[in-house]
């Protein structure tokens, strides 16, 4: 469409819309002004940008039935938005579609100690949740690495992880119940205050469904007691293999540690410019291990877990022994992402997870891809859980390098789906990684996820376009991706 | 997979296809182990039971994928053997039981509340929906977020969304050490200890309150477990091992009684369920489950229930007057409705078996 019937396109559907809204929303809170949209038109994956219609910002459950209830009876798209803090452009707006800003649901209402729960809004973000209990030796467990940031609703969104999911599972483990508000503007809980539900577990697909199939408003997030003790461990490698071997070894052993985190080279360095946690630039691989749990639990868990380390040729092992170089320690490598930003201008992060024992392999064949590629890849490994974060760091304003970033992420991917693992482990699809979801899921599959959209959502009003790629689309991606009929790396083993 | 699970499995989807192109209904069995739970299907039936196997299993990844069929003894002991196990504890209620059946009704054991329940460990799993389609959703890992995840949407379904094929669990490790604890209490005494005990990172592995006699089971390392011990009291059962699994078995003494049993599921916290309402009730999962016999139809104990925000199964023997399931409100049955229609548009598959129309 030419600009100018793009504009009035807009201009028509702001006067049915505007109106409707003012009835229950005052005008402060429904922002039209280009300048002030600027701030809704991206999520933190700043290379995709749109303009919403415009962007509501409500304040209580009724304002946001009411905003459904308009943008229903005018067909009009509703993405909703917590902080922002995505990696996937999952809430950047659709073109004439309403910004849905839950930045004033910021309330926690209720804390249960006995029950060990806590209702709160979707703005609250992550971290003033455990803030909030902490006086009562209390916290929420997932801790996604944005978490000064990010809010618990996003969090739900995504199906968020952290560093220690393996021993405390993602977000979709630690909450009970869900208000939410449907495409029609109508009120729903799901989940109980107690430990199961009747009727299905709507709970498992509303978490990571992107805000495609409801509007989450109330969420009971679950509460754990604080560790006792929690010891903080860092070893150094000279192998990826030998790396690889001492993760494998240690969970083989009974053990599962709190966190347990994988560093490569380039990373280590990078990380230790920016930092000076004291990480060993010389090594390969570092490991990071968090082990929590009573003080007696820790101190025997920790002796195992130091002989296995030097059994399998671990060196520069330090062990933290109080809160502080604890601190030290995780604060290098939350710091990661800022860290690599100074290596280059722009830092396309990769999400896919596999199966552990694909480490090493997976790992050298990053390694091949990039130098056939031309750039450079750090990794960065939810060891425990096989999360990988390799990072590809390019410059987009080279439009070159911008095609072969996108283009290795692509090949990163495949290499995930190849061993058994999946496109992304956190951080959600959005619309940055939709094609790829073409490389994961065939036709049929495809269907049964619009399929069950169409049961949340008729008129496929929630966040269109997003996490499921249509069949059309994934056609011609595919078409485009088939390496002339080859199977892509077939001197791979199979998993 | 071998040839003829391959065989198998792809006669198992022609089932299903012609079954949706005749509108026939389907009963989807396996071991029949859990045949008493949830409420009666007709149907022609499609037997699960020879779709046996364990596919994959590496202690080191934490994961095991398995075909439905698979007896349940027969996973538990392949992991023993490499001293891991499922964190949910599952109950079979028979040596039937199978994997498949375990997921679709979703029940967990004693250790739910501490460790997690069945959904929490379903990783991925491969299913035939209501048009005959064979779909795979999710993986063999613990961190998976492309598309709705589906595989957990499965569990407790019952069937009424797919015919599961293949399921991986995430699995855990045994505990090193594990003791039990017996102390007398009553509900109120019982309710203070454990919320005390549960804002403290305590060993707790599981509880039962029966007959003003509370249970508290320690699992981990020894030395948490002992020094958790100490902090407690009470005096250390002996045959405890003996005494969980009878009472996740329902082979307890309490469980000896013909009458309609009643799951009553609350928050933790919610008070004791009067007596007017259901008497004798053992208590599990550190107040989350409750347990009864009562002839009544539950509708006085459900609508108390429900205010203090749970649920009422009738978990056995219901009578003519009683829901087995406890009804939803009219917008969550509503897009459940909606939501069984979009994997299984004619109703064939389990119908009926959570609610009418469901």
């Amino acid at each position: 469409m030419p600009d100018s019937c793009v504009d009035k396109q807009r201009e028509y559907l702001l006067s049915k819309l505007y109106p409707e809204l003012h009835k229950a929303i005052p005008a402060k809170a429904i922002l039209t002004s280009i300048e002030e949209l600027r701030v809704y038109e991206c999520d933190a994956f700043t290379t995709m940008r749109q303009l919403p219609l415009l962007t509501v910002l409500p304040d209580s459950i009724d304002q946001v039935i009411h905003v459904m209830r308009c943008c229903y009876d005018l067909d009009i798209p509703v993405v909703a938005r917590g902080a922002g803090t995505g990696l996937t452009a999952g809430s950047m707006p659709v073109e004439n579609g309403v910004l849905l800003g839950m930045s004033k649901f910021t309330r926690i209402h209720d804390i249960d100690l006995h029950n060990r729960t806590a209702l709160i809004e979707p703005g609250v973000r992550n971290k003033a949740v455990s803030d909030a209990v902490a006086p009562y030796n209390l916290y929420f467990a997932p801790d996604p690495s944005s978490q000064l940031a990010c809010s618990v609703g996003g969090n739900v969104a995504e199906n968020a992880g952290g560093v220690h999911c393996l021993k405390y599972g993602l977000t979709v483990h630690n909450i009970l119940e869900l208000d939410i508000v449907t495409a029609e503007g109508e009120r729903v809980t799901i989940g109980a205050a107690a430990l199961d539900a009747a009727g299905y577990d709507l709970m498992a697909i509303l978490t990571g469904s992107e805000g495609l199939l409801g509007i989450v408003v109330a969420i009971r997030v679950k509460l754990l007691p604080k560790p006792a003790s929690a010891r903080v461990l860092l070893a150094a490698f000279s192998s990826i293999e030998d790396a690889g071997n001492a993760i494998a070894e240690i969970i083989g052993n009974g053990i599962i540690p709190a966190g347990l985190e994988m560093i490569d080279q380039t990373g280590i360095c990078a990380i230790e410019e920016l930092m000076h946690a004291g990480y060993p630039t010389e090594a390969a691989a570092v490991i990071i291990c968090e082990l929590d749990g009573s003080i007696e639990e820790v101190e025997e868990e920790l002796g195992r877990v130091i002989s296995i380390l030097e059994q399998l040729n671990g060196f520069d092992i330090q062990v933290s022994d109080n809160e502080a170089e604890s601190q030290r320690i995780w604060a290098a490598r939350k710091a990661a992402f800022p860290a690599l930003a100074r290596l280059a201008p722009d830092n396309y992060i990769m999400d896919g997870t596999i199966p552990r024992r694909a480490l090493a392999q997976v790992w050298k064949t990053i390694n091949a891809l990039a130098a056939e590629y031309d750039l450079l890849v750090v990794n960065v490994f939810h060891a425990g859980d096989g999360n990988m974060h390799p990072s590809i760091l390019f410059d987009a304003s080279c439009e070159d390098q911008h095609r072969r970033a996108e283009e290795l992420g692509t090949r990163i991917l495949e290499l995930c789906v190849q061993v058994g693992g999946t496109i992304s482990g956190e951080h959600g699809i959005g619309l940055e990684k939709i094609n790829q979801m073409c490389l994961q899921f065939n036709d049929a599959e495809l269907r049964q996820f619009h399929a069950l959209k169409k049961a949340f959502d008729e008129k496929s009003l929630l966040n269109p376009g997003k996490q499921i790629p249509t069949l059309a689309r994934c056609a011609e991606f595919n078409h485009m991706h088939v390496h002339r009929g080859e199977m892509p790396f077939p001197d791979l083993e199979r998993f | 997979m071998s040839v003829s699970m391959e065989h198998l499995q792809l006669s198992l989807v022609e089932k299903v296809e012609n079954a949706f192109q005749n509108q026939t209904p389907l009963a989807i069995k396996a071991g029949g182990s859990k045949r008493f739970y949830g409420r009666a299907v007709e149907g022609e039936s499609l037997s699960l039971s020879s779709y046996r196997g364990i596919i994959n299993y590496e202690p080191s990844e934490l994961v095991i994928t398995a075909r439905a069929g698979t007896p349940l003894l027969e996973i538990e002991k392949v992991l023993a053997e490499q001293g891991q196990m499922l964190a949910f504890e599952p109950p079979s209620f028979s040596p039937d039981a199978t994997l498949g059946g375990t997921i679709a009704c979703g029940l967990s054991g004693p250790r739910r509340p501490y460790s997690g329940a069945v959904r929490d460990y379903v990783l991925g799993a491969t299913i035939i929906n209501g048009r005959g389609e064979l779909l795979k959703f999710g993986g063999q890992v613990m961190k998976n977020v492309a598309g709705y995840d589906v595989s957990r949407l499965m569990t407790g379904a019952q069937g009424t969304l797919g015919v599961l094929l293949d399921i991986s669990l995430m699995v855990v490790p045994k505990p090193a050490y594990e003791e039990t604890l017996s102390l007398t209490a009553d509900h109120a005494h019982m309710q203070q200890l454990l919320s005390e005990l549960g804002r403290q990172p305590m060993p707790v592995s599981a509880t039962a309150l029966i007959d003003n006699q509370l249970h508290i089971r320690l699992s981990g390392a020894a030395s948490g477990v002992l020094a958790a011990k100490q902090r407690i009291g009470g005096e250390s059962l002996t045959d405890a091992d003996l005494f969980w699994h009878q009472l996740n078995e329902h082979r307890h003494p309490f469980f000896t009684c013909s009458d309609p049993l009643w799951r009553v599921s609350l928050p933790p916290a919610a008070p004791a369920i009067p007596s007017h309402l259901l008497t004798n009730v053992l208590v599990e999962w550190g107040g989350a489950a409750r347990w009864g016999f009562s002839v009544s139809s539950g509708k006085e104990l459900r609508e108390w229930v429900m205010e203090q925000g749970g649920h009422v199964t009738c978990f056995r023997n219901p009578n003519d007057i009683s829901e087995v399931f406890n009804p939803l409100t009219p917008a969550l049955f509503k897009l459940s409705q909606r939501l069984k229609h979009s994997f299984d548009p004619h109703q064939i598959l389990n119908p009926g078996r959570l609610y009418d129309g469901i």
